[in-house]
């Protein structure tokens, strides 16, 4: 097929998906070379490999078991709030793990609220270490986003469809078999893959609530071989399991997976006519403030106690926030250099390069990249002193895939709309970018910078890998501070985490949608 | 007998008057122009829209604030009048008890329905493997099991060729007559008036009008219909 004539080349967009295929690939490339494929794997591999997979289903599972009646209840009720609480719903994925999870542990750790109120009846408190506690912290991830992908399944239902169960009086049961059995068949398949896949590559969260025998990831393991033992071999053949593992996961999500989560309209609310009983209001709005509870309470938690010691953070605190804002900074920049191109050669018709950048995205897991990387500096330099451009470049790695999937249907939409008119006038190159693509993209340039920098400060990942006691990003200092129990001091840390990842998502989607355009 | 009584119908923030009667079993065309609301007088008859003021009364029985299911009102939409995923044989029945429990005499209604609107031997297909006169017809048939005393029809032929919407329009009228029901249709096209109605609602200016005849209405149009007919 000939190409049709184009204000503008899709040679920088082809050339940026091969610089990030070719980083990852020569990430695999060396971890396969250096994984120590004759030994074999332990028992303790082998209980890594199961306990990574079963969390991972049984996060999954849960998740969107909880998420269903959540979000019928959504769907089917309107009430003040209701478009704030969706908008909330998002929340959790720019939200910095380490922030959620210390929030979860005073909620229901040990001395925590639950374990508190329990004491009071004589109930032993409740252990969040472990097992259950990982699952825990998948589930409050990962709730709101099965929701919001479930809540779309309702919204593209047609009107007509409730319509017509009004009119024919069909009842509960009627209700659910004709239309939310076959919604639900068409989305939580596709919502158990990604969380599944998600779930696969947890650190964080197994770092700080798992560990031991029973309740470490092959991520996880991956750091330990790594940091412990140093013994590289290992820390190689671990990661080709995860790469496998991974692979097949994303293979799997991208086939099912249709909806994404970012999509507009959520919060609209289809008239409906059903479910009007007492009980089955009564159910919803129980599902509703279960919900609700459920998510805002660690925030909550983690405010209060972070307040305290908001007013005297260490010096060390200060510095590592300062890091994780230059970290973030360079991410940003190289998510915007490499994702505008790309999205500009997608919209030309190079569609399969969207497919394998989010499949790389969602296959890549950042320790994996993060152990093939420093496989490959090792011989060359220092990998210590490279903690800095590692951490952001993988960092923009994670975000690539959410990335594109923001930018690519604006792109379309102005490439299809306007560049017949451009051409006509002679507005080609880098008159087209500046002219026409980078003003009409503000909205959707605002949102990605905003994404990629709080994912990047709130990242607590490949820097554990690479940085020496000297160096800290702002998560990995709370993890310290953890670690040396000055649990006054990390939860302000946390707070002051918290406030500049949403704080930073605010200002740059905000000053992208300043002089939007409809 | 349908009556709305001084009725102001809300949809969002426009506002349709109604004060007019429609008589039983006549067969009525709703006319105007684009954006007018048609569909929004058509809807709050269904219930789907609300009576902000005034009453809906059905042979002197109110029932502005009912239910859409307990109205004596069946009603095709545009698309989407058919369960993609349940067979024909489903679709009909689902007219007769919305949980799908049939006796082996609704198994019969069901049958004789598809039957009688040309689709015997179709019992076990989907929607998606039909044409789009034969949804239409599969829509009827479930229709005619509803039996219910109006049939709403908001275009849901608009999509069809022109042979092809004669033929279901004739359809439909005969259905209607047979069950001595009354007929409300939303259309654009005044042929598709003159074919199948006796009396015209004009819907303009924030006014449904009371029916007259179609033909009358149609030879001598008002001027803001005029301007709309072209």
């Amino acid at each position: 097929m000939a190409d049709r004539a184009q204000p503008l080349s899709a040679r920088a967009g082809i050339w940026a998906a091969a610089g990030v295929a070719a980083l990852i690939f020569g990430a695999f490339a060396a971890v396969i070379w250096r994984a120590e494929a004759g030994r074999g794997l332990g028992p303790s591999d082998w209980a890594a490999l199961r306990f990574t997979v079963v969390q991972a289903a049984l996060s999954a599972l849960l998740s969107v078991g909880f998420a269903i009646p959540v979000a019928r209840a959504l769907a089917r009720r309107r009430f003040p709030g209701r478009r704030a609480l969706i908008a909330v719903m998002g929340a959790p994925f720019i939200l910095p793990v380490i922030v959620a999870v210390l929030g979860l542990i005073e909620v229901f750790g040990r001395s925590g609220w639950v374990s508190q109120a329990l004491g009071f009846l004589g109930v032993p408190p409740l252990q969040i270490y472990g097992f259950h506690g990982v699952i825990l912290a998948h589930v409050f991830f990962n709730l709101p986003l099965a929701t919001r992908l479930i809540l779309q399944g309702w919204q593209e239902v047609p009107a007509e469809r409730f319509r017509l169960a009004a009119q024919l009086g069909v009842d509960r049961w009627a209700m659910t078999r004709l239309i939310e059995i076959p919604m639900l068949r068409k989305v939580v398949p596709g919502a158990l893959a990604v969380i599944f896949a998600i779930c696969l590559t947890s650190f964080a969260v197994a770092l700080i609530l798992g560990g031991g025998p029973r309740a470490t990831t092959i991520e996880l393991a991956i750091y330990q071989a790594f940091r412990f033992d140093f013994d590289l071999g290992r820390a190689a053949l671990l990661a080709g399991i995860q790469i496998v593992l991974t692979t097949g996961a994303a293979v799997v999500a991208l086939r099912l997976g249709q909806g994404d989560s970012f999509g507009g309209g959520l919060d609209r609310a289809v008239r409906r006519w059903d479910a009007t009983s007492r009980l089955a209001r009564q159910i919803d709005t129980l599902w509703i403030l279960l919900g609700t509870v459920f998510l805002l309470l660690p925030l909550l938690a983690i405010t209060l106690s972070g307040l305290p010691g908001l007013a005297d953070l260490p010096s060390s605190v200060w510095q590592a926030a300062a890091t994780s804002l230059l970290v973030a900074t360079l991410s940003t920049v190289l998510v915007l250099l490499l994702t505008l191109p790309m999205a500009v050669a997608i919209a030309f018709g190079r569609d399969r390069l969207v497919e394998v950048s989010g499949f790389l995205g969602l296959a890549a897991s950042p320790l994996v990249i993060g152990t093939g990387l420093f496989v490959l500096i090792r011989p060359v330099a220092d990998p210590m002193a490279l903690v800095i451009p590692v951490t952001a470049g993988v960092n923009a790695l994670t975000v690539l895939p959410f990335a594109l999937r923001i930018l690519v249907p604006r792109v379309k939409d102005i490439v299809e709309g306007q560049s017949r008119l451009a051409l006509t006038l002679g507005i080609t190159g880098q008159n087209f970018v500046r002219l026409v693509l980078l003003p009409r993209m503000r909205a959707q340039l605002g949102f990605t910078a905003g994404l990629a920098t709080a994912l990047s400060i709130g990242d607590l990942g490949v820097i554990t890998l690479f940085a020496d006691p000297d160096i800290a990003t702002l998560p990995l200092q709370i993890y310290r501070l953890m670690g040396a129990y000055r649990m006054e001091a990390a939860a302000g840390a946390s707070l002051l985490l918290l406030i500049l990842s949403f704080g930073t998502f605010w200002l740059l989607d905000r000053g992208g949608r300043g002089h939007a355009e409809t | 007998m349908l009556r709305l009584d001084d009725a102001v119908i809300a949809n969002g923030a426009f506002r349709l008057q109604a004060d007019l009667e429609i008589p039983a079993q006549s067969k009525v065309a709703v006319i105007g122009p684009s954006g007018a609301g048609k569909s929004t007088l058509i809807e709050a008859i269904a219930g789907f829209l609300p009576v902000e003021t005034g009453h809906l009364l059905w042979n002197g029985r109110e029932i502005t604030n009912d239910h859409p299911s307990t109205r004596p009102v069946a009603m095709l939409f545009q698309d989407g009048n058919l369960f993609q995923h349940l067979t024909l044989a489903q679709n009909v029945a689902l007219g007769l008890h919305p949980d799908l429990r049939l006796s082996p005499d609704d198994q019969k209604k069901v049958d004789a329905a598809l039957d009688r609107v040309g689709l015997a031997g179709f019992e076990r297909r989907k929607p998606a493997d039909l044409s789009g006169g034969q949804r239409s017809r599969a829509a009827l048939a479930r229709v005619l099991v509803q039996r219910r005393g109006m049939l709403l029809l908001d275009e849901p032929f608009a999509a069809l060729g022109p042979a092809l919407r004669a033929e279901m329009l004739d359809l439909v009228s005969e259905l209607v007559s047979e069950t001595s029901a009354t007929l409300l249709m939303v259309s654009h096209d005044p042929q598709d008036a003159r074919r199948i109605t006796n009396l015209a609602v004009l819907v303009a200016e924030g006014r449904a009008a009371k029916p007259v005849d179609t033909e009358q209405l149609l030879n001598n149009p008002p001027p803001v219909l005029r301007k709309y007919l072209g």
